[in-house]
């Protein structure tokens, strides 16, 4: 996930010009930016706008509407918390407040130094091995207290990148 | 064995995304590593990748062909072992075996576990028998067979009357006759139809549509090709949430191998038919699970229902004619069309033909996907398949339905499920999930839970819905700190039938379902709630207090070493102790504790 250095738009209109002119390309083309940037740049909705001739206000309301779409940029790994009911029973909330504990934010910010973020998600589903957490995409199951602090310091001494 | 060299086996490594957490994938690698250099062995075995064997918590699953050998939690080193002894010289390993939990035996074949005994499999066939990359595999099971018997041997009203005779009722969560439904559609001169398959899983506790998407992708196409032909539609959407990259993935290489094979596109199979096929990735919205919300979003618009006066049959996406089904109704088109719906009905039960899907977690032994034929006892579900509750603790409830569902006591135990019995005593079918729970649920949390979830869900344009949910939610936040009243009971049955009368969608009109069904069942415990400040699961942490029988302490010290903040003393052998001002009640000592001298105790426990 690159920071926004896009500085002339450049980017954005490439991935922006992949799609036809119409109005339903306009959840891909989100998600498309969200993975390149880590979020939605404002820029990036006037240029949505202009090329679907949607009001920005549509725009707007898509990016603040669906989960997978971020106007704040999302750290370098995105810990996806299940608090599903499965997981939630099995004790996810403890795994939770372990993680919040460990990187010192709450669930919804980022650490200062952009390295983490810290999402809880209602259902992964993978409920057979609960309670469950996602990490960029891997999966990582039947958590403890202690397996999290084990994966986490991995994350933070460089030991796992992807 | 005797002639165990000269038969070529095929070694199935289960890849599901259950299995590939526990690290499957890197014992498929390895044993493609290591057979190909083996000089023991004579004929290559071939070693393939496949969906989910619906047991995910003891993966990775090896399974070896045609013996039927079933391997469960193999890790990579394991695989050194399985090639030398089973592959290369014929013997079992015994402790890699399925171990079955109601008759303490270690099984080999796990078609003979009580887990799989009782399942009968047509949704789920093919997940897990197969690799979904391939499609020669599934052409290899029937595959595309009822594609061709409908081309060219059905007519489109014969194919809507098959399915309409197959009594097949949708499976997403309100059963609605899936023949009628592509019927009505039928009767519209409106061009053009879209057909769309419903992958937005997003009910907490199921999984069964994505393990069919990542596992069988084909059978979800040839269902919809199906469709298109009998509606006389030319395109249809699959809808596939954010999270499941799996399953997207697996679908879009199946998408284009169908298209090469001549099964998608123009012309299908000479028949002067087209069809095509094109996947949404979801946006991360619950309620675009609800079908109008779903085609508004593939539209591009943000994810809200709208009323239906006129049904997506007659104006669904773009305002045309649209059929929309749920993944697992897809899967069972093919079987219906190839076996006729006669043998479809002469499964399950009355009114409720064929088999239903579900995924069986929480509290239960074995957790996974289960297929049983509708109507099944739902106690034969959690104690023969699931094998009971984890260390034999006392069941409590069982949720079914996802928010929308409601919780069922142990006297409903016995209740077959079906989409009518399960609506008789306020739960309902939802999508599958089934989530067994122990003593250690609070039920009064369990409905806070599900309230925070849909106050966080509701899109927001019905005031009830949004108004109303926040409020309950408020209130039951209220009775968890111990500052419930008693009044709050009747005012969360009040705001719960206002919000079911006036909300528009199924999310809003079901959302009370959770908290009505606590209460309906479970009233006692929202009394010791407010009343005696108790919270007998120890989950609410303001109303519980852990302390320490004395006569039951053997004062053998687990419970102090597993402490996190030393807040139990005690000499070994003697009775301990627990220090009310250093506890942070997070019960890590009660489920330690090996000879049950801990015990919970409510906010104003006198010692």
């Amino acid at each position: 996930m690159a920071k926004n250095k896009d500085n002339d738009n450049s980017s954005t209109i490439s991935i922006i010009k992949k799609y036809p002119m119409e109005q339903r390309y306009t959840l891909p083309i989100l998600q498309d930016i969200q993975n390149e940037y880590g979020f939605i740049p404002r820029d990036a909705m006037v240029l949505i706008s202009d090329y679907l001739l949607l009001p920005i206000s549509n725009v707007y309301s898509m990016a603040t509407f669906y989960k997978a779409l971020s106007l704040k940029p999302k750290g370098k790994y995105t810990i996806k918390i299940c608090d599903g009911t499965a997981c939630h029973i099995r004790g996810s909330q403890s795994i939770k407040e372990e993680i919040e504990k460990m990187l010192n934010i709450q669930s919804g910010e980022t650490t200062e130094d952009g390295l983490f973020s810290i999402e809880t998600v209602n259902c992964l589903g993978a409920c057979a091995l609960a309670p469950v957490m996602m990490i960029n995409g891997k999966y990582y199951g039947s958590l403890t207290k202690e397996k999290v602090k084990v994966i986490i310091n991995k994350f933070k001494e460089g030991e796992i990148d992807e | 064995m005797s002639n165990f060299h000269n038969e070529s086996r095929k070694i199935l490594v289960c890849c599901g995304t259950g299995c590939l957490a526990n690290g499957s994938y890197q014992v498929y690698e390895k044993f493609k590593k290591i057979l190909h250099n083996n000089p023991n062995i004579t004929i290559e075995p071939s070693i393939k990748t496949t969906g989910c064997n619906g047991l995910c918590e003891k993966g990775p699953v090896v399974k070896i062909l045609p013996d039927q050998i079933s391997y469960f939690k193999v890790s990579v080193d394991d695989v050194d072992q399985i090639v030398d002894e089973t592959i290369v010289q014929g013997k079992i390993i015994d402790r890699l075996l399925y171990f079955d939990t109601n008759s303490k035996k270690r099984i080999r074949d796990h078609n003979d576990a009580s887990f799989y005994k009782h399942q009968h499999k047509i949704a789920l066939r093919n997940t897990g028998e197969i690799d979904p990359l391939h499609i020669e595999d599934y052409l290899e099971r029937d595959g595309y067979k009822a594609l061709k018997k409908v081309l060219f041997e059905m007519t489109p009203k014969d194919v809507i009357s098959e399915i309409e005779k197959s009594n097949l009722r949708g499976r997403g969560g309100a059963g609605f006759p899936t023949g009628i439904k592509w019927r009505t559609c039928s009767n519209f001169d409106d061009f053009p139809k879209y057909v769309v398959c419903n992958g937005d899983e997003g009910d907490p506790g199921a999984f069964m549509d994505r393990s069919i998407l990542e596992g069988d992708p084909n059978t979800i196409i040839e269902g919809m090709i199906i469709c298109g032909y009998a509606i006389k539609s030319n395109k249809g959407f699959l809808y596939i949430r954010d999270e499941y990259e799996l399953a997207r993935k697996n679908m879009q290489v199946a998408i284009d191998n169908a298209r090469k094979f001549g099964f998608l596109g123009q012309n299908i199979l000479g028949s002067s038919f087209d069809f095509d096929l094109e996947i949404i990735r979801g946006g991360g919205a619950f309620v675009c699970g609800e079908s109008s919300a779903l085609m508004a979003s593939i539209e591009g618009h943000v994810g809200e229902p709208r009323a239906k006066y006129i049904r997506s049959v007659e104006r669904g996406l773009w305002n045309k004619p649209t059929v929309l089904n749920n993944v697992e109704t897809w899967a069972n088109i093919p079987p219906i069309i190839i076996n006729g719906s006669e043998w479809f009905k002469s499964i399950g039960s009355e009114g409720n033909s064929g088999t239903k899907v579900f995924s069986l977690v929480g509290k239960v032994k074995n957790t996974g996907l289960v297929e049983i034929p509708m109507g099944t006892k739902l106690n034969e579900l959690i104690f023969q398949i699931g094998g009971g509750l984890i260390k034999d603790r006392p069941f409590k409830a069982v949720q079914t339905g996802g928010p929308s569902g409601g919780c069922i006591p142990k006297e409903h135990l016995d209740i077959a499920l079906d989409f009518e019995s399960l609506n008789s005593i306020g739960s309902m079918m939802g999508s599958g999930g089934v989530i067994v729970m122990d003593d250690t649920t609070c039920m009064v949390e369990l409905a806070r839970y599900y309230m925070e979830f849909l106050a966080g869900e509701s899109c927001g344009k019905c005031t009830t819905c949004r108004e109303g949910i926040n409020t309950m939610l408020q209130i039951l936040k209220n009775i968890t700190a111990g500052k419930g009243q008693l009044d709050d009971i009747d005012l969360l049955l009040q705001l719960g039938e206002t919000i079911k009368e006036g909300s528009l969608c199924a999310l809003g009109k079901t959302a009370p379902n959770p908290v009505l069904t606590t209460i309906k069942y479970f009233k006692d415990e929202y009394i010791d709630h407010i009343v005696n400040k108790k919270c007998s699961a120890g989950v609410c942490k303001n109303l519980t207090t852990y302390y320490i029988e004395s006569d039951l302490c053997i004062g053998c010290g687990i419970c102090s070493k597993k402490c996190p903040v030393d807040a139990i003393s005690g000499i070994l052998k003697e009775p301990h102790l627990i220090n009310q001002d250093i506890c942070i009640k997070c019960g890590d000592c009660f489920i330690a504790c090996p000879s049950g001298a801990i015990k919970i105790g409510g906010a104003n426990y006198e010692y």
